[in-house]
């Protein structure tokens, strides 16, 4: 450091040392930092626990130097869920993609919020299946091109994307809902502050806390990653709106 | 008069994505396109190490957290 000069931000220590292994651009290595700053800021490294789901972020217990759970595809909510009712004073959360979450774990999903389990779910939404080659998945835009849809997705053979964060925000017993981005550091800086709002409901134990990102994924889009950033403000913000859809009363806060 | 400051950035974390480049309110950051680090990517470079107000944009929107950011004290202020 030179002299004169104080450190205002610097990598936070409850990421592990490990060089972390996603294409460049991607938001996933973003919300693992993000996650792991909340984390580091509040104090609760020693008692949180992470479930890690089947996709990209299958290595995300090599990141992030907190207890982490792998659980079987699609079933990260229903792990979570246990380990939840085991240990009701650790802070827990699944960190899931959009095929995970959305497609082949819907069920887990819609039936833990439906139960109000109180974890958080950190979900981020690509809009394809990134690891295995860009497939569509059920949250691909309308018209968008893909490895399975090369004319573009067909609502009228497929019906249209998912939006899980406006179902979500229909079941009574879900306490905070907001879908949120990485590709400005203004939206950047609210994303942080929507996982340490979940964390700290959930730590007062209102409800299941769901957060959306509304992800890129230049690989998978075969796209450069200012492209991609253009596609999101172009194409996705106007389908997958950011916003907070539910939150918790000012009285119960 | 804007604080001034100064980045540092761990080559070897560093992937070339350019979105620390693209968010720089000041255009100090730029990314090397003549040498690679050791896993053969570009990386991002501090080339105006005057202009850097230490806003943290860079650090915040970086994917890997490959940015540290150090920010110039407050002197007193002198009375003229």
């Amino acid at each position: 450091m030179k002299k004169g000069y104080k450190l205002i931000y610097k990598r936070p220590q409850t990421l592990t040392k490990t060089r972390i292994n996603y294409c460049p651009g991607c938001f996933h290595s973003t919300m693992h930092k993000l996650l792991m700053e909340v984390v580091e800021e509040m104090g609760i490294q020693e008692k949180t626990v992470g479930v890690c789901p089947v996709g990209c972020s299958v290595f995300a217990y090599n990141y992030m130097n907190v207890d982490m759970q792998e659980a079987a595809h699609g079933r990260a909510a229903a792990v979570a869920t246990g380990i939840k009712r085991m240990l009701p004073d650790r802070y827990v959360f699944s960190y899931q993609g959009d095929g995970d979450l959305a497609a082949i774990g819907t069920a887990e999903t819609l039936h833990a919020c439906n139960r109000g389990e109180n974890f958080t779910f950190v979900f981020i939404n690509n809009g394809i299946y990134g690891m295995t080659g860009g497939q569509m998945a059920p949250t691909t835009l309308e018209g968008q091109k893909t490895t399975t849809s090369p004319y573009g997705r067909d609502p009228e053979k497929i019906g249209l994307p998912l939006k899980m964060a406006e179902i979500v925000s229909q079941f009574e017993r879900v306490a905070y809902v907001e879908r949120v981005s990485c590709n400005t550091p203004a939206n950047t800086r609210k994303a942080k502050k929507a996982l340490r709002n979940a964390f700290e409901y959930q730590g007062k134990k209102l409800g299941t806390t769901f957060i959306e990102v509304a992800s890129n994924c230049p690989s998978g889009w075969k796209m450069t990653p200012e492209q991609s950033l253009k596609w999101l403000e172009e194409r996705v913000f106007p389908y997958y709106p950011l916003k907070v859809f539910k939150k918790p009363d000012k009285k119960e806060v | 008069m804007p604080a001034k400051g100064y980045v540092e950035i761990d080559i070897e974390r560093c992937k070339g994505c350019d979105l620390c480049v693209l968010s720089c309110p000041t255009d100090c950051l730029a990314l090397n396109i003549s040498d690679t680090n050791s896993y053969g990517l570009y990386y991002a470079y501090l080339k105006e190490e005057d202009d850097c107000i230490a806003c943290m944009n860079c650090s915040v929107i970086c994917p890997d957290a490959a940015i540290t950011v150090y920010k110039k004290e407050d002197q007193p202020k002198q009375r003229s």
